[in-house]
């Protein structure tokens, strides 16, 4: 591998990394804020890959699907915190498990019913298709640059939010303390909420963005969640800033493993979520 | 109890019993009820498409002949396979016992073939592999009541060394899903791009169905060999000519591919997949007279235009009419019907084919080249070619 290919290579971690990081956020954010484990998220990101294909058939453009395909995320996040997850916050995480598995199969059947079982694909935005030459072989699709761009954009908003913000002040505040912060006067209620819709939105926007690279199928949930509690596990269940790295860190260990060892590149993401693990059991960055 | 109670009570269990159809002789039934068609096929899911045109292609070549089979009618009976190997066993099994199928037609997934496959050799009932190309069902596992009429995965692969190695492609980079059947279908790449002097200068792959490509693309690119041999279907065939074609390598590395690279994606992938080179044992442009007599009908039949699943639908009939007409209708004389199928020669529109010892097509199988969204047929990349049944103890 030359140098020039060993930037690209780069290149693509970094951008599977940025995507993950947008599904790991969500998360980790809502388990970090609530205290909710929440298996159903790989759901939100196949609902938001369906959204998109869905609506960009509908509205012939991309743009306004995904900002109609977030629209709809936050109502629907909103709705779920409402009327479930509320009711679980200080309940033991092995109810929360059966609540958020039970949803997965619900979400996956209602997915079959509304747009049924065949594979799609959307397609990349004209203005969006084409590419850059990098090498002298090899040429890089606009739309991945652009991908990145969206989550690094989102990641960076993200961490505004939180750190510069006085909603972002109230909900460090209702993670750090809730029956504190409730007793000064914050709708603690209100912030969960927001917190949630958040999460779920994060999620859904990385279906969205994914679904002219990654085709919409049955099942693109399932095999995403795994790789996004590795993440959230490797970069310690609640920390953002170590979503972030572990996801980066994926990225990497996913991609040259795929490309050096392809004989246990199946493996090598876990082996070294294990690698992680040993040294530091609660993971990279504590909460 | 008295006489005449006997008498009643036993008469009464006679009739009782008679009219359940349980003491009527199995033959008198079994002749005048109606053939029992299976059909265990993807209705649904990434290969929908192809389930529904083997069906087509085989009801057509029954309705040539007037709908019947041995001078029977037919009875339909259809499963959903979902292309799900989990529910495979389960499937077939119910197609066996509770519709009592006198033919199983199935399936398109090896996986799910597997499961059929299992109960086709428990239960002895006649199994017809209308694509699923797993190598075991006529090899190591080989039996008599099971026949194939489409391909094993490694046929397409075997003619494709030569005709890389022939173009001046010496050197090539394999990549594929790692499933059974991109790993057979490997195996006859292997064989063939060897044999004919060619090397193979890695061997890439991914977990079967993502469609991830970026980073093997990149490491493709920084080989730099002469060409990219693949297997892959369905959805993600198109996508990965797409994203073949984004990172520019089309210009500069020749793509070959198994036929299901192009097969009922060309409209998907558009211009992406032009100058693509395929070897299978159909191409849509075939021209043949024989060929386009079918293509005729069956747009008429079913304002579509038939592919390669269809055309193995077809086959599929035309094997089974071969076999009932011999016996007559008489689909329980096993020997008579698998003797009369075992010497067909089946005169398909992919051209005439002949039915090998362990009851899969021998085949000239052909290179297409993709123009204009048309697998374009250039020549017979090999003639005749048949899969070498390695572990099979029929004839």
């Amino acid at each position: 591998m030359d140098f020039a290919n060993f930037l690209i290579q780069l290149l693509n971690s970094l951008q599977y990394g940025l995507l993950l990081f947008m599904l790991a956020a969500g998360l980790t954010l809502i388990f970090g804020i609530m205290g909710v484990v929440n298996l159903a998220h790989g759901s939100f990101y196949m609902l938001g890959a369906y959204l998109a294909w869905f609506l960009v058939s509908q509205l012939d453009s991309l743009v306004l699907a995904i900002v109609l395909g977030t629209v709809i995320a936050v109502v629907l996040g909103w709705l779920l915190e409402w009327l479930l997850f509320r009711h679980f916050y200080r309940r033991d995480h092995l109810d929360q498990v059966l609540l958020t598995f039970g949803l997965i199969y619900i979400f996956e059947e209602v997915r079959s019913i509304l747009w049924g079982d065949d594979v799609h694909s959307v397609q990349v935005p004209e203005m969006l298709n084409w590419s850059i030459p990098l090498t002298d072989n090899l040429s890089y699709p606009v739309y991945r640059l652009v991908m990145s761009g969206v989550c690094i954009a989102l990641a960076l908003g993200l961490y505004l939010l939180i750190s510069r913000t006085r909603l972002g002040m109230k909900i460090r505040a209702g993670a750090f303390n809730r029956e504190m912060t409730e007793s000064l006067g914050i709708n603690i209620r209100l912030i969960h909420g927001v917190v949630f819709a958040l999460g779920v939105a994060l999620a859904a926007i990385a279906g969205m963005i994914a679904s002219p690279v990654s085709s919409v199928y049955p099942g693109m949930g399932s095999s995403v969640l795994i790789m996004c509690f590795v993440v959230v596990v490797i970069g310690g269940i609640g920390s953002v800033r170590g979503a972030l790295v572990a996801a980066l860190l994926v990225g990497l260990v996913d991609t040259f493993g795929k490309v050096l060892v392809p004989q246990i590149a199946g493996m090598a993401v876990y082996m070294l979520m294990a690698a992680v693990l040993l040294y530091k059991p609660e993971g990279l960055f504590k909460q | 109890m008295t006489t005449r109670r006997i008498v009643l009570t036993r008469s009464a269990a006679v009739i009782g019993a008679a009219s359940t159809g349980l003491l009527l002789p199995e033959l008198a039934r079994a002749q005048s009820d109606k053939v029992r068609v299976g059909f265990m096929l993807p209705y649904t899911g990434t290969f929908a498409q192809l389930g529904v045109a083997i069906e087509n292609g085989f009801r057509m070549a029954l309705n040539e002949q007037g709908g019947k089979l041995g001078g029977r009618e037919v009875e339909y009976f259809k499963v959903d396979d979902e292309s799900n190997p989990a529910k495979g066993i389960e499937n077939a099994t119910r197609l066996v016992q509770r519709d009592k199928v006198d033919v199983l037609v199935g399936t398109v997934h090896s996986g799910v073939q597997m499961g059929i496959h299992k109960v086709a050799r428990d239960t002895g009932v006649l199994n017809l592999i209308p694509n699923a190309g797993v190598h075991v069902a006529t090899r190591a596992q080989c039996a008599p009541n099971v026949f194939r009429t489409s391909f094993t995965n490694s046929q397409p692969t075997l003619a494709l060394g030569k005709a890389m190695v022939a173009n001046g492609h010496k050197k090539a980079v394999w990549i594929t899903w790692n499933y059974a059947a991109g790993d057979e279908a490997f195996e006859g790449f292997e064989q063939s791009y060897t044999a004919a002097g060619g090397t193979i200068m890695k061997k890439l792959g991914l977990p079967f169905p993502n469609v991830e490509f970026q980073a093997l693309l990149t490491e493709i690119a920084s080989l730099k060999p002469d060409a990219v041999a693949c297997f892959f279907a369905g959805g993600g065939a198109a996508k990965f000519m797409s994203d073949y074609a984004a990172a520019g390598l089309n210009k500069t590395i020749q793509l070959y591919g198994s036929g299901f690279l192009t097969e009922g994606v060309l409209e998907a992938a558009g211009p992406a997949a032009n100058g693509v080179l395929t070897t299978m044992h159909y191409g849509d442009s075939l021209n043949t007279p024989r060929d386009k007599q079918f293509r005729l009908e069956y747009a008429k039949a079913f304002r579509l235009q038939p592919d390669v699943y269809a055309v193995q639908g077809y086959d599929t009939g035309l094997l089974l009419i071969k076999g009932a007409n011999a016996v007559k209708g008489d689909l329980n004389s096993k020997k008579a019907l698998y003797a009369a199928m075992e010497g067909a020669t089946i005169d398909s529109p992919r051209g005439k084919w002949t039915m090998s010892k362990a009851h899969n097509p021998i085949q000239d199988i052909y290179m297409r080249k993709v123009e204009n969204k048309e697998n374009k047929v250039i020549g017979i990349a090999q003639k005749a070619v048949a899969d070498p049944a390695t572990g099979c103890r029929m004839g």
